[in-house]
This record gives structure tokens, C-alpha cells and sequence, in this order.
């Protein structure tokens, strides 16, 4: 977060005070304005008056259930990005939430720098969609047209699958994005590899873009994922 | 309910009231058949008897007269079981005869009619059949025969039909309540063992006579499914005692850690690297229980709800591309090998089933030293998608030490991780789940040698009248590899 970017407002509905508290406490401690709200309808009338960057939704609450108060939200009109977390976790729950117009879901239990993630990929998305032809990182350029990707002076070669990979990556450029995200949003598999299937996509990736240039631009962020910045920024 | 109240509900002794009914009416409608023939036998006989005797006779009176025809009635009337006779003068006066009275005006009428009558030697009133004829000179002459004979066996009949039916109804009801009790009595034992086997006893099972009859063979199945269910129980009993060691170690050692890094006052870096490595046992942890839900969810057929159409050939397409870095990284070579494969199936489960032999293959396919498989590379795994009649195969091949064929079946279960594979990380779940994926589909994961290495095969059945459509869309995957 820089300086002058206005503070991101989350609302977090969530019945369970602890795991509650424990939300509110961890995006204070990173920067956000966090509000709470402990059943669905107080949820609902705060994401409906405040203005909030997105919702973080538990799919089980009292009085109201988190599917219902997403699909009220979005039949009023109101187009707050909403994360859904639920525990049940399989592949038919996810889609159901996704079509009451949920825009991501996220299994219990979660590591906050999961959630942290995706709700950072999730609000810039509420900013303005970043829908450009050409992706810059530094000197890294990637056109969504053509299909070229450029370092400097270098023409790289992709393989397809590399290709999307690192628009996901740019796309989402400055952001932590998780390998969950990644095979969600690259691979489109929902399962949890046993394996480290994923990092070795990245350093094959990271072979061909940072691989002899002084200022590497693909990091990794320990115990959360990867990031792709110009290292100066 | 009485216990007779119970006994005339049974299926045995409604049978045996429809048989009843059914026997009865045959009984009965037998014995009106012969009785009607009789009657009409013996007035056949009857009339041909009297019709016989009346031309006798009429010719006697045409050839020697009124005295001639007196003669031979006296001569016949007296005869033991004579016919009835009567002689009329035209004015009605009785000549001869063995008739002593008869129902007025029976003389005026010409033809048959049937009368009761008084015979002379005998004063009780009688029935016959009798014919009159007109002879010359106004005399009139009546010929008959007793009709004794048609009543009494008319009679015989009626009996006969009363007691057959008596007996036919106390037999019936008899044999049923014997029948339906006999059934009772065994519907009893087998009640009475199905209450025990739901109290709890799942050793309990069901009588089974000697005579093969339909109630043995139900017993029969009935055992065998008490069997399956006894053998799915105790299964599942296997399964919770694994589950418990297999997320109390972890568990165990996540505790073991977190106390000690308590107890030891260390510095910041010390408490770091014990958090982490809690964090990454948890998080092996709900990896683990993830698996066990997802394997839960495919066997009860729950995820029946989410299916489609698709290509395996896409599904064995798109995990080559997602391990392949994976697998040459540790040295090994991934292939892919397809053919359209039409399914109708959850995508995402058959792609995760398929990952987990992948993934089986990369860890413990490691050709041991000096391995050289037949047209092959040692350190090449292979993904093939094809089609085999109703059927489609995917499958996953490699060249390590492969499984015995004693340990095939037992592999596939939850947990079970094969001696040889205890030291390598993994939850011991990915070829139960892949086994309860094929399962879900219909199919089945099956185990093979690749001489040497192993052969994991999901099993499925093949979406009918898919090929066509799946053959167009496969033609553009090659360009889209170039």
C-alpha cells in the first residue's frame, strides 16, 4: 500500500466472534478499514449504506445466509465484489456461491495471506478493470493482442501456458497472487495438487524473464505466493 | 394383531381362498353339467320307451280291436316295474290300466305333459311323464313312466354337490391355515432375526431351509446382502481407526512441536521456524482432510449433480501440460498419448484422479538402475487417453518398481501406503481417490503391470452416441499445439 492510496474499506459478515475478531485485527494490521457485521441482515444494511471496497461473506449466517444476502445485494444493483467463505469446500459449493454472484470462494480453513490475496485482486478489480492491450512491468512487456512478450530489447519466447500465466501475473501486477490462484485462474482446476506443481511452472517462467537481467522482477512471497514488481516501485 | 387375525392376512391363505372359490365353482358347475345331461338322458329314454310302446300297442288295438288291446294291457300293467297304462272310453271311463287317479283333464290333452298320478297297487302321489293318444272310435289310450327314477338321481346329485363343496371348503380353509402358518412361522424366524441384526448383532443371519423353495432363496440373498453390509462395516471401522492414527500423528507432533518451542526460551528466529512448520502440519493436515471429504462426497454419489460432456483426450492434454515441468524436473519424461474419448462425467474430479496417478507415478516411478523397458524409455511416464469398445481408458504408465500384484487391491484403499513408499511425503489418499472418482462414473481403477512399473487405469464408461461430435472438435487440437 502506498501512501496515497485511499484506505481500502472491507466488511467482513461473519458470525463466528473469534474468527471475526481475528479478521478485523489482521487487515487492520495491514492497512484496511475493517468493519464487522455478525448476522446476515445487519450485514446487509451495512454493505447496502456504507461504501465498501469489497465483502467478505460467511455462506452460513444467522437470520440470513450469505448466498441470500449476495443475491439481494446484486438484485438492488450494488456491484461491491464480494469473497465468500465457506466451509463447505467442494467443487458444486463453490459454483453455487459463484452463481448467487459471489465473485470468489475460498474454503475453510484459510491462511489470511490467502484471503489477503485474493481480496487485494478482488477490490482492484472495483477500481477499474485493468483491461489494456499492453502490460508493463518495468522493462517487461506483454501484449495481449499479439501475443509478444518483450524484456528490454528481448523478444521471449512463451509457451502458451507461460503466456498466461505471466498476464495473470502482470495483470495483477504489485499484488500477491497465491498458487491457488494461480491453478484457478490459469490452469482452471479447483483441487489442491499434493505436489509443488505450481512452483515449478513459475521458476520455468521466471527462467525465461529474469534469467540474466540485473533486476529481477518475479519475486516470491514467502508463506503467501508470488508477485511480479518492478523491484524499485 | 391376533395371531389369527395375522394368520388370514397372510399372502398363503388369500391364495388359498381364491382357490377355494375357484375349486367350489368347478365342483359345482361339473355336477350341474352331469346332472342336466342325465335328466335329459333319461327323458330321451323315457320318450323313446313311451313312443316305442304307444305303436305297439296302437297296432294291437288296429288288428284285433278293443279286446285284443284290453288283453295286452292287462298283461303289462301287472308286470313289476311296469310303465303307466290307461284305457278311456269316449266317455272318459277308466277300461283298464294300472293308473288309479290322475290331475283332471290330463286325458283331453293329446301329446306329452307331465302329471302326478296314484298308481293302483300303491297310494302314495307320484310324478311321470305321460303321452295320450286319440285311437278310433273315441277311445283314448295314455302310456307313461315314472319320473322316481330322474328325481331320486337328481337328488344323488344334489348331495353329491353339498358334501363335495363341504368338503372342498373344509379342506381349503384347512390346507390354507396350514400353508399360511407353515409361511408365518418362517417369516416369524426371519422377522425375528432381522430385529436381532437391527439391535446391532450384524453377525446374525437368516434361517435357510433345505428345500431351495423361493423363501430359502430370499433368505439366502438376504444373507448375502447382510454380508456386504457386515464387510462394508467393518471396513468403515478400518477406515476410522485409520483415520484417527493417521490425523492423530500429525496432530500429535503439531502439539509436540508447539510445546516444546514453549518451553525452550530460544530467540525470535526459533519461535519463527516453529511457527512455520506448524503452520505447514496444518496445513498437511487439512490437505489430508479435504481428500478424505472429497472421497466421501464421490462414493455417496453426490457429485452425480455436477456432470458433462467432455473429451478425455482434453482432460490427459491438460494435466501432461500442468506436470510436465514437474516431472522433468525430477528427472523423469511425461508423454501423452490420445484418442477421442467421449465422457459424461465431472470434469474436475476425473481431472483430479488423473493428477493423483500422475503425481503417484512422479514419486514412486523412478526406474530402478539398469531398467530398460521394450520400446521405451526407463523414465518415461505415460498418459493415454483411448477407447475400448463401451469403454474409456485412461490411464497412467510407468517404469519404477511397479506394485505386486498380492498388493494391487489392497494399495487402492484409504491410508494404505506400501512399505516401500513410507518414507516419501503424501496422505496415502490419491489412489482411493481415484478409485472412488471411477467408482462415482461406473467404472473402476484398475492396477496392471507395465513389465516393469505400473499401469493405473480409470475405467469409464464411454458417453454413448458421443463420438461424432467429439471426433470434429478433436481434429483442431493439433493446430492448436503448433
Amino acid at each position: 500500500m502506498t501512501a496515497t492510496a485511499p484506505q481500502m474499506r472491507i466488511l467482513i459478515i461473519e458470525d463466528d466472534r473469534e474468527s471475526a475478531d481475528y479478521l478485523v485485527k489482521a487487515f487492520r494490521e495491514v492497512g484496511y478499514i475493517a468493519d464487522l457485521a455478525a448476522d446476515g441482515e445487519e450485514g446487509l444494511s451495512m454493505a447496502e449504506t456504507g461504501e465498501y471496497d469489497v465483502l467478505v461473506v460467511d455462506r452460513m449466517l444467522p437470520k440470513r445466509d450469505g448466498l441470500s444476502l449476495i443475491g439481494s445485494l446484486r438484485d438492488k444493483g450494488n456491484r461491491t465484489p464480494v469473497l465468500i467463505l465457506s466451509a463447505l469446500g467442494q467443487v458444486d459449493d463453490r459454483i453455487k456461491g459463484l452463481r448467487a454472484g459471489g465473485d470468489d470462494y475460498l474454503p475453510k480453513p484459510y491462511s489470511f495471506a490467502e484471503l489477503l490475496a485474493r481480496v487485494e485482486v478482488l477490490s482492484r478489480r472495483n477500481v477499474g478493470p485493468a483491461e489494456e492491450t499492453v502490460y508493463r512491468v518495468g522493462d517487461l512487456e506483454l501484449d495481449r493482442l499479439s501475443h509478444r512478450v518483450a524484456r528490454g530489447k528481448d523478444e521471449l519466447t512463451l509457451q502458451p501456458r507461460e503466456f498466461r500465466l505471466l498476464e495473470y501475473l502482470m495483470k495483477h501486477a504489485g499484488q500477491v497472487v497465491t498458487r491457488t490462484m494461480l491453478l484457478e485462474n490459469v490452469w482452471d482446476y479447483h483441487f489442491d495438487p499434493q505436489t509443488n506443481v505450481i512452483d515449478v511452472h513459475i521458476s520455468r517462467l521466471r527462467s525465461k524473464i529474469d534469467k540474466g537481467f540485473e533486476r529481477p522482477l518475479l519475486h516470491t512471497i514467502r508463506g503467501a505466493g508470488y508477485m511480479i514488481r518492478d523491484g524499485i516501485r | 394383531m391376533t395371531a389369527f387375525g395375522k394368520l388370514i392376512r397372510t399372502t398363503a391363505f388369500r391364495l388359498t381362498l381364491v382357490y377355494l372359490f375357484l375349486f367350489a365353482l368347478f365342483a359345482a358347475s361339473l355336477l350341474g353339467y352331469f346332472a342336466w345331461n342325465t335328466r335329459r338322458l333319461i327323458t330321451e329314454q323315457i320318450t323313446i320307451t313311451v313312443n316305442a310302446e304307444i305303436g305297439e300297442i296302437s297296432d294291437i288295438y288296429n288288428r284285433r280291436g278293443l279286446r285284443g288291446l284290453l288283453n295286452t294291457m292287462g298283461n303289462r300293467a301287472l308286470r313289476p316295474g311296469a310303465n303307466l297304462y290307461l284305457v278311456t272310453a269316449p266317455n272318459g271311463q277308466a277300461l283298464a290300466g294300472n293308473i288309479e287317479s290322475l290331475a283332471p283333464g290330463v286325458m283331453g290333452i293329446q301329446g306329452w305333459t307331465e302329471t302326478a298320478y296314484r298308481r293302483l297297487d300303491d297310494n302314495t302321489d307320484h310324478r311321470a311323464l305321460v303321452r295320450v293318444t286319440e285311437l278310433t272310435n273315441g277311445f283314448r289310450l295314455l302310456v307313461g313312466r315314472d319320473l322316481e327314477e330322474r328325481r331320486r338321481l337328481f337328488g344323488i346329485v344334489a348331495k353329491a354337490a353339498q358334501w363335495s363343496i363341504l368338503v372342498v371348503v373344509v379342506l381349503g380353509i384347512g390346507g390354507g391355515i396350514f400353508v399360511a402358518r407353515r409361511v408365518l412361522h418362517r417369516i416369524d424366524a426371519m422377522t425375528g432375526t432381522t430385529r436381532r441384526i437391527m439391535a446391532g448383532d450384524l453377525s446374525g443371519r437368516l434361517p435357510v431351509g433345505r428345500s431351495g423353495d423361493e423363501l430359502d432363496r430370499l433368505a439366502e440373498n438376504l444373507n448375502a446382502m447382510l454380508e456386504r453390509i457386515e464387510a462394508l462395516m467393518t471396513g468403515l471401522k478400518e477406515v476410522s481407526d485409520n483415520i484417527a492414527h493417521d490425523l492423530k500423528t500429525p496432530l500429535t507432533r503439531l502439539r509436540n512441536r508447539a510445546e516444546e518451542a514453549l518451553a525452550r526460551s530460544g530467540s525470535e528466529a526459533d519461535y519463527r521456524a516453529a511457527l512455520e512448520r506448524t503452520i505447514e502440519e496444518s496445513d498437511g493436515l487439512i490437505r489430508t482432510f479435504n481428500a478424505l471429504l472429497m472421497i466421501a462426497r464421490a462414493e455417496s454419489g453426490q457429485a452425480r449433480g455436477n456432470m458433462d460432456d467432455f473429451d478425455g483426450a482434453d482432460v490427459a492434454n491438460g494435466i501432461h501440460e500442468l506436470y510436465e515441468p514437474l516431472a522433468e524436473d525430477d528427472g523423469m519424461t511425461l508423454q501423452v498419448k490420445t484418442a477421442p474419448t467421449p465422457i459424461h462425467g465431472n470434469r474436475e474430479l476425473i481431472s483430479q484422479a488423473l493428477a493423483n496417478l500422475v503425481e503417484n507415478a512422479i514419486k514412486y516411478g523412478k526406474p530402478e538402475a539398469g531398467v530398460q523397458p521394450p520400446g521405451g524409455q526407463a523414465s518415461a511416464i505415460l498418459i493415454e487417453a483411448r477407447r475400448e469398445g463401451g469403454q474409456v481408458l485412461l490411464s497412467v504408465t510407468d517404469h519404477g518398481p511397479g506394485i505386486p500384484e498380492g498388493d494391487r487391491k489392497h494399495a487402492v484403499e484409504r491410508f494404505v501406503r506400501l512399505e516401500a513408499s513410507r518414507t516419501l511425503p503424501g496422505s496415502g489418499l490419491g489412489l482411493s481417490l481415484a478409485s472412488a472418482v471411477a467408482t462415482l462414473h461406473g467404472g473402476e481403477l484398475r492396477l496392471g503391470d507395465a513389465h516393469p512399473g505400473l499401469v493405473a487405469t480409470l475405467v469409464l464408461p464411454a458417453r454413448v452416441g458421443g463420438s461424432d461430435r467429439l471426433a470434429a472438435q478433436t481434429q483442431d487440437v493439433p493446430q492448436k499445439a503448433a
